[in-house]
């Protein structure tokens, strides 16, 4: 089971970003644990700086907006 | 606003040839839509049962001539921007600004504050990013200011409403002060200010994110995107904004504005500071507030004075900060930047 990690303070962005990550793991069948950090700290000792970011199994994929879909697929797929 | 609500986009999107034709076509319909639009404001004024030159007539008259302009210029200057920016990411500018000499940073701090995409709501991430990646204190300071300061929403309107001569005047003062603001500030030796647990903080490994290609198509769409979430957002203070800057436009007689306002009161920068920095808008909605305040006479420094510190001072990204920052390093941070819109606006009444 793959963990999926949001990073975001819960701006708007970063709400949808989990959104897209749920409906995307039931759109392909996928056991996915989503979890969203939104503690300043542990933002910035993740390495983001540009919100929202998404980690996969502890590996940083993507930092700044809303993911590609397309990309999120290939992501949670890997 | 709909950006929260996640819209599943069609996946098979536009193709590209039609983003190639549609987008210069959009361009091209929008500006001659924004020609057209004084005789369109007087016809829909005429339509209200109130005498032109009365004062509701005037005020109607500056509505509906605002707000149509205002959104058709914020829609092109969202779209360009975002297109733009799209060459740009806190990741990079982070990275540009950890290896140069100080005395460069600052410059190239404030250049790239008004071109790198960030939203006020990763400040504090980003502040810490870029701390702990070895910037210094001040260059990270003339980044945060010239963002909101000199941003491209508050120049381009102000070009379009006030004209490009004060809009000059905004842009090279704005970047001056984002500059040395932030100078002063590395100048101070500030760091002992932060909270402890941001000195603590050992550097969190930067980011190692595999550089995204983007075609010129994706950087259109970045363009479009930015245009539905930030036009979707501001549309109300753009209201708001144009509402009163109409009721000052219709009603406040001239002499009281030159006696509030006037290049002559001395207070009168200082108070536009003071009323300034509590309020809360964003450029969208300040510029037509400044747009009728010059049509009526209020001296430009006072003015410039109120509009820097409506944009680039605001309350709720001090509460942001606050994470990060003591109260006493927020307080000296404002009483620089506070300082330099003085500065620029006892210049301007001086000489004007």
């Amino acid at each position: 089971m793959k963990t999926v990690k949001v990073y975001g303070p819960g701006c708007k962005r970063c709400a949808a970003t989990e959104t897209m990550i749920r409906d995307a793991a039931a759109r392909l069948g996928l056991d996915v644990a989503v979890e969203k950090v939104t503690d300043a700290k542990s933002i910035a000792m993740a390495g983001v700086i540009s919100t929202p970011g998404i980690a996969v199994d502890g590996k940083l994929v993507h930092a700044g907006g809303l993911p590609d879909a397309a990309k999120l697929d290939g992501w949670l797929q890997a | 606003m709909n950006v929260a609500t996640h819209v599943p986009v069609p996946h098979r999107a536009a193709p590209d040839w039609l983003w190639y034709l549609g987008v210069p076509a959009a361009g091209v319909a929008l500006y001659l839509l924004y020609g057209q639009l004084v005789p369109i404001a007087e016809w829909v004024t005429s339509l209200f049962p109130v005498a032109r030159d009365s004062h509701t007539g005037e005020a109607i008259a500056f509505f509906v001539y605002d707000v149509p302009k205002v959104l058709l210029l914020l829609t092109g200057i969202v779209f360009v921007t975002g297109v733009l920016r799209s060459w740009f990411s806190p990741e990079k500018t982070r990275a540009i600004l950890a290896g140069k000499r100080e005395i460069w940073g600052y410059p190239l701090a404030s250049l790239l504050g008004v071109l790198t995409p960030f939203c006020s709501c990763s400040s504090v991430p980003l502040f810490i990013g870029f701390v702990s990646a070895g910037i210094p204190l001040g260059v990270t300071f003339s980044f945060l200011i010239a963002g909101p300061m000199v941003g491209p929403v508050g120049l381009g309107l102000l070009y379009g409403l006030v004209g490009w001569e004060i809009a000059t005047i905004y842009l090279v003062f704005g970047f001056t002060i984002a500059t040395v603001a932030g100078f002063v500030l590395g100048r101070m030796g500030l760091e002992r200010y932060l909270q402890d647990w941001v000195r603590e903080l050992n550097a969190g490994p930067v980011g190692d994110l595999p550089e995204e290609r983007l075609t010129l198509v994706d950087r259109l769409k970045v363009g479009l995107d930015q245009v539905r979430e930030i036009v979707g957002k501001v549309w109300i203070w753009v209201l708001v904004g144009i509402g009163i800057g109409a009721a000052i436009h219709g009603y406040v007689p001239e002499a009281m504005m030159l006696r509030i306002m006037g290049g002559d009161a001395w207070w009168s920068v200082p108070a536009a500071v003071v009323v300034g920095v509590p309020m809360y808008t964003n450029a969208a909605g300040v510029i037509p507030i400044v747009e009728a305040l010059l049509g009526k006479g209020a001296a430009l420094g006072t003015t410039l004075a109120f509009m820097m510190s409506v944009i680039a001072l605001s309350l709720p990204e001090m509460i942001i900060l606050k994470q990060v920052l003591t109260l006493r390093l927020i307080a000296i941070f404002i009483a620089v930047v506070s300082a330099g819109i003085l500065a620029t606006g006892f210049l301007f009444n001086a000489i004007l």
